[in-house]
C-alpha cells in the first residue's frame, strides 16, 4: 500500500484534514482519533489491503507512520 | 409462517434527567467528550421508588391502552430484562398483577441484553402458536442505573433507564415479517448478578464491542431483508439498539444507507439496553413520524454476545 493510498483511507475514517496526515502524526494528539476510531481505522485498512491489526498491537502504534510501517511489513 | 403486526406502543421514563454536566462534577468528563465520543447528552434515572418493573408497568398500561384491546385480549407477557428489581415474581408477573391479565396465560422475563426486546418477541410469537390467542405483549425495561459503578467514567456516562412496550397481533403471511436471532457466549460485555451486586458493576471492552456491533447490524438487517423480499429502500424506518450514535454511522456509510431512515435517539436517553428499541419505536408513534402501513426494521446486538432482528409492519 502506498502513503497516498493510505492517506485517502485516513481522511475517509477519521473525516481529518488530508494536510494533518504525515509519517509523523500521532493518531490521537494531531488527528484527534479515539479508541473507536482507531478501530474503524484498522477495519478500513483491512478491507482495503487484508492486514488486521490487533487490538492489543494496535494501541502500541503512534503514529501514522507507525501504523503504516506495520502494514506493509505485514502484506 | 404467520407473523406478527405492530398495533400500539407505550413508553416510561423515570423520574431523574442527568445531564453529561452533571456527571462530569462526579467523574473527569466532559460534555464535549461524551457527546462527539457518544452522541449522548442526557439519559434518565431511576428516582428511589422507581425500578425496572415500575416502568414496565406504565409503559405495559400505556401500550394495551392505547390498542384498545381488553386486559382478557392479551394471550401472553414477555418482559425483555437484565435489570429486573427482584430475581422472582419477574416483571412481567409484575406486569399481569397491575394490568389484571388474565391467569390462565403464560407471563415471563426474557434476558438477551440489548437484543431482549427482539427475543421476547421472537418468544411472543412463538408463545402464540404454541397456546393460541391473538394478542401478545412484549416489554422491554432496564434500570441500569442500579447495576452501574458510577465512579467508571468509561460506563456510566453511556447508560440509562426506561421502558417501553409493544402489543402485537398475530397475522396472515400477507403482512411481511422475519426475525432472525443469534449468540455468541463472550464476556466482552459484563454485569454482575444478585449474588455478585456491588462487586462487579457493567464493564465493556469498548473496542471488542464496537467490532461486533458493526458486523452484526447490517448482518441482520441483511437477513430479515432477504427473508421478506424486501429491500432497505424498501422499509420506512430502521430502529437499532441506541449503543452509540457512531455504530449507526458507521454501518450507515458502510451500507449506502439512507442515514434519515435510522433513527436515533440516544442523545437523550444513553443506552437503555432491552428498553432502546420499544422506547424508540413508542417515540416514533408518539410523534406522528411512523404511519400506519409502514414496515420497519428492529436490530438489537449487545449483551451475551447476543443479536436479532425483525421486520415488522405498523398497524397503527
Amino acid at each position: 500500500m502506498t502513503f497516498e493510498e493510505m492517506k485517502k483511507i485516513v481522511v475517509d475514517t477519521l473525516s481529518c484534514d488530508e494536510d494533518k496526515v504525515t509519517m509523523e502524526a500521532s493518531l490521537t494528539e494531531d488527528l484527534e482519533a479515539d479508541s473507536l476510531d482507531a478501530v474503524e481505522l484498522n477495519m478500513a485498512l483491512e478491507e482495503a489491503c487484508g492486514v488486521s491489526i490487533p487490538d492489543e498491537e494496535l494501541a502500541n502504534l503512534k503514529t501514522v507512520g507507525d501504523i503504516f510501517n506495520y502494514i506493509n511489513a505485514h502484506v | 409462517m404467520k407473523g406478527l403486526r405492530l398495533i400500539a406502543t407505550g413508553g416510561a421514563l423515570p423520574g431523574r434527567t442527568v445531564t453529561n454536566e452533571e456527571l462530569s462534577r462526579t467523574v473527569d468528563t466532559s460534555d464535549e467528550w461524551i457527546t462527539t465520543r457518544t452522541g449522548i447528552r442526557t439519559r434518565h434515572y431511576c428516582t428511589e421508588g422507581e425500578n425496572a418493573a415500575t416502568l414496565a408497568i406504565a409503559a405495559a398500561k400505556q401500550a394495551l391502552q392505547r390498542s384498545g384491546l381488553a386486559p382478557a385480549d392479551i394471550a401472553c407477557c414477555v418482559c425483555a430484562t437484565l435489570s429486573a428489581p427482584d430475581a422472582t415474581p419477574s416483571v412481567a408477573c409484575q406486569v399481569q398483577a397491575a394490568l389484571a391479565l388474565p391467569e390462565n396465560r403464560p407471563a415471563l422475563d426474557v434476558n438477551a441484553a440489548c437484543s431482549g426486546f427482539l427475543y421476547g418477541t421472537a418468544v411472543a410469537r412463538g408463545l402464540l402458536a404454541t397456546l393460541g390467542g391473538r394478542y401478545a405483549l412484549v416489554i422491554g425495561t432496564e434500570a441500569l442505573s442500579r447495576l452501574m459503578d458510577p465512579a467508571d467514567r468509561s460506563t456510566c456516562v453511556l447508560f440509562g433507564d426506561g421502558a417501553g412496550a409493544a402489543v402485537f397481533e398475530l397475522t396472515d403471511t400477507s403482512v411481511p415479517f422475519a426475525i432472525t436471532l443469534g449468540a455468541r457466549g463472550d464476556a466482552a460485555i459484563h454485569a454482575g448478578g444478585p449474588s455478585r451486586a456491588g462487586s462487579a458493576p457493567i464493564s465493556m471492552d469498548g473496542r471488542a464491542v464496537f467490532r461486533f456491533a458493526v458486523d452484526a447490524l447490517p448482518k441482520c438487517l441483511h437477513t430479515v431483508l432477504d427473508e421478506t423480499g424486501l429491500t432497505l429502500d424498501g422499509l420506512d424506518w430502521v430502529v437499532c439498539h441506541q449503543a452509540n450514535s457512531r455504530i449507526i454511522d458507521h454501518c450507515v456509510k458502510a451500507l449506502h444507507a439512507d442515514g434519515a431512515k435510522f433513527y436515533k435517539n440516544m442523545d437523550r436517553h444513553g443506552n437503555t439496553s432491552a428498553a432502546s428499541i420499544p422506547v424508540a419505536l413508542n417515540e416514533l408513534a408518539e410523534s406522528g413520524q411512523l404511519h400506519p402501513g409502514q414496515t420497519l426494521a428492529c436490530i438489537g446486538f449487545g449483551g451475551g454476545l447476543t443479536w436479532g432482528g425483525m421486520i415488522v409492519e405498523y398497524k397503527g
